[in-house]
């Protein structure tokens, strides 16, 4: 019995094999019970968060610079995870970039309705960038057969009077119809800032 | 606190809906149906609410019975201002009650109007939910016994 | 048994760290330590950490601590949601097997953005206890009723134990609750949650700590005095309150009697005590009589920085073994509802 018994053989407890008093025994029984938690913060998202945070009310993006080896990673964590160094200078990249991957969700996702599938989530390498981030990318006559890997995409902003401290700010990113970029090696820790063949 | 910096409201929800198995789920059927039950031990004692394995030897349990509705607070502590997420909406106590028939006791709210009310080893009896669907707030409190049931 | 000692920490705890991000703060304390026994990341044989994304509410926020490490070429590493001590026992195990000379342990938390009294309520049952919502303060009450009214403890000696903690937290820096405060005006205090009072509740912080171990002639070849690692274990108590005596720590006991605790004399003690309460069941439990000082850092109740304040237990004491204030000392940290969890350390100075 207990933690001595034959693993191949289900528990006691959980195979059914529990008497419970008759008035009970012909009643559905409960098979489950939802106990949702909720709990309610105030985030404070950090310096560097923050700094990326105000510059995107300016329609800016902004990355860390690593004080080692100068790479630029967006958005900026303070911290370089190449030196484990903490950062102490941004710079702007552009916002406009590469398609590093993608995929096309084809399925609604519970929670969130203001995303109408298919659409594309993308990873998005912004010209400046050494690392790219989740985006999606859209486009009033875009072809879900024409995303692909290098396809070059510039950020669609909010209009100016709605814009705030938020990454929310980018609506999509869309395609410029330049020829694609060469997208580098994947085993490389951190991308090429050239933006690749463009 | 720092003036200068960004703050926003975040919210964590987890929907969670957990299966029961018969031991748990056993014990949910019992309070759906305005009813208390314990889970026999190898010892001879009965615990509650019930666990699918015993604490001290590791056996599976395997019977429930009924026990009563009613019991001793064996420990106590006034919630004065009850936190948002806690199904109680006045001031209340939280205490253990070790149910007539239970060795062990369990928690839960005690509804009275203030801490005098309260004393480790009074008696107090469960005051049901009139909805009832299977959940530990199918029990809405604990009121000090009056003898007539819940 | 291999040698393994504590051979530097540093730790940083503040009411509340809200200009800077977890990953933001614990990058400088990492640096700090590997920097004072000068040691790259690439020199540190294994990496571990204890913290939990519930107390900032921060989803995966223990993934971008670690590039604080800078993992690049990648390191050994591990994580666990418990307090920073357990990743440092992790660490020994790992050390022991003779598979690193070296590992760095940080433990850390945030828990300014939320109410960590009521965040701690879903580390309960979740079945039975954790839909009614009870918060840490509350479980701990009930806990300190019965202690109390079973004339183990009273008002007085919770109270001397509050008093003292503060007058020793404010000789610490780290500590945020520094003011002194006499048993009498303790003692006078409306209970916050009843029969607890206040000064019996712990000071949250938000910070974290980092600690370097090192094995034999590593540890001895870095550091002047290594606070050496003689005994450790963790033990826990059942998670059901109603099948436990809240009212003394079995599993502490079997901890501290595992690690020696009592073979020899002890200088002085710290001890993961978010209560009154649980000092007084700790000092019980682990044999700890009027001769040892207890908390010279002022604790938790100087300082609570959830998922570190154990390791910072641990630090404080080998810190003070380091600079010769001590060659004996117990270490303990704690986890879960009413010190379910207890780790104990025994550490000493050659």
């Amino acid at each position: 019995m207990g933690y001595n018994q034959d693993p191949s053989v289900p528990p006691a407890a959980l195979s059914g094999a529990v008497s419970i008093p008759d008035a009970l025994a012909d009643l559905e029984p409960v098979r489950s019970v939802t106990t949702p938690l909720r709990m309610e913060y105030t985030a404070t998202p950090g310096a560097s968060l923050s700094k990326y945070l105000r510059a995107m009310k300016e329609k800016r993006i902004i990355g860390d610079v690593c004080p080692d080896t100068g790479m630029v990673f967006v958005p900026p964590r303070g911290v370089s995870p190449v030196s484990g160094k903490r950062t102490t200078e941004t710079v702007d990249v552009a916002d406009e970039g590469y398609i590093e991957s993608f995929n096309i969700t084809r399925i609604p996702i519970k929670g969130r309705d203001d995303l109408h599938p298919p659409y594309v989530s993308a990873w998005v390498v912004p010209d400046g960038s050494n690392t790219g981030s989740i985006a999606l990318v859209a486009g009033d006559d875009l072809d879900l057969d024409d995303v692909r890997i290098g396809m070059r995409v510039k950020a669609v902003w909010k209009p100016d009077d709605e814009l705030e401290e938020s990454a929310a700010n980018i609506l999509h990113w869309e395609p410029t119809g330049e020829p694609d970029a060469e997208v580098p090696d994947m085993m490389r820790i951190g991308r090429p800032t050239d933006g690749g063949a463009q | 606190m720092s003036d200068d910096v960004l703050r926003a409201p975040l919210v964590l929800e987890y929907p969670f809906t957990r299966t029961t198995g018969p031991v748990i789920g056993g014990f949910l059927t019992g309070l759906r149906e305005a009813m208390m039950l314990g889970a026999k031990r190898s010892d001879g004692t009965v615990m509650c609410p019930p666990l699918e394995y015993d604490p001290l030897t590791a056996e599976p349990i395997t019977e429930l019975i009924e026990i009563g509705q009613a019991g001793e607070v064996t420990t106590w502590s006034w919630a004065g201002d009850p936190r948002p997420q806690q199904p109680f909406e006045q001031p209340f106590a939280w205490a253990m009650v070790k149910l007539d028939g239970a060795d062990t006791p369990m928690l839960h709210g005690v509804l009275v109007d203030d801490a005098d009310a309260m004393s480790t080893g009074m008696r107090v009896q469960i005051q049901w939910r009139e909805e009832r669907t299977g959940h530990i707030a199918d029990i809405a409190g604990f009121v000090p016994e009056t003898g007539d049931a819940g | 048994m291999r040698d393994v000692a504590v051979i530097a920490s540093a730790q940083r705890q503040e009411r509340s760290i809200d200009n800077e991000s977890e990953v933001e703060f614990m990058v400088p304390l990492m640096q700090q330590v590997k920097e004072s026994v000068g040691l790259t990341q690439q020199d540190i044989g294994f990496t571990c950490s204890g913290s939990s994304d519930f107390i900032a509410g921060q989803a995966f926020s223990f993934v971008m601590t670690i590039d604080g490490t800078g993992p690049v070429p990648p390191i050994s590493e591990s994580h666990v949601e418990m307090d920073g001590a357990w990743a440092l026992y992790e660490a020994w195990v790992k050390l022991q097997m003779g598979e690193v000379d070296t590992a760095l342990i940080y433990g850390y938390s945030k828990s300014s953005p939320g109410s960590l009294r009521d965040v701690l309520a879903t580390q309960m049952d979740p079945y039975y206890v954790a839909p009614l919502w009870p918060d840490a303060f509350a479980i701990e009450a009930l806990a300190a009723r019965q202690m109390l009214e079973a004339g183990k403890v009273d008002h007085q000696r919770l109270a001397e134990i509050a008093s003292r903690a503060r007058t020793h937290a404010a000789t610490n820096p780290h500590a945020v609750r520094r003011t002194e405060k006499s048993v009498e005006d303790i003692m006078g205090e409306a209970p916050m949650a009843d029969p607890l009072r206040p000064s019996d509740i712990s000071a949250a912080a938000d910070g974290g700590c980092v600690v370097i171990l090192a094995a034999g002639d590593r540890a001895r070849e870095l550091s002047d005095r290594p606070a050496w690692i003689r005994g450790i274990d963790h033990r826990t108590d059942a998670h059901t309150l109603g099948v436990r005596d809240l009212t003394q720590s079995m599993s502490a006991r079997i901890a501290g009697e595992k690690a020696g605790v009592g073979d020899d004399k002890v200088d002085f003690a710290e001890l993961y005590a978010p209560f009154t309460t649980s000092e007084y069941v700790l000092t019980e439990a682990l044999g700890l009589g009027d001769d040892v000082v207890i908390n010279p850092s002022g604790g938790a109740l100087g300082a609570h920085t959830m998922m570190a304040s154990g390791l910072i237990r641990i630090a404080e004491a080998a810190e003070r073994i380091s600079r010769g204030d001590g060659d004996r000392a117990v270490a303990h940290a704690g986890s879960g509802p009413v010190l379910q969890q207890n780790l104990v350390c025994v550490l000493e100075g050659e």
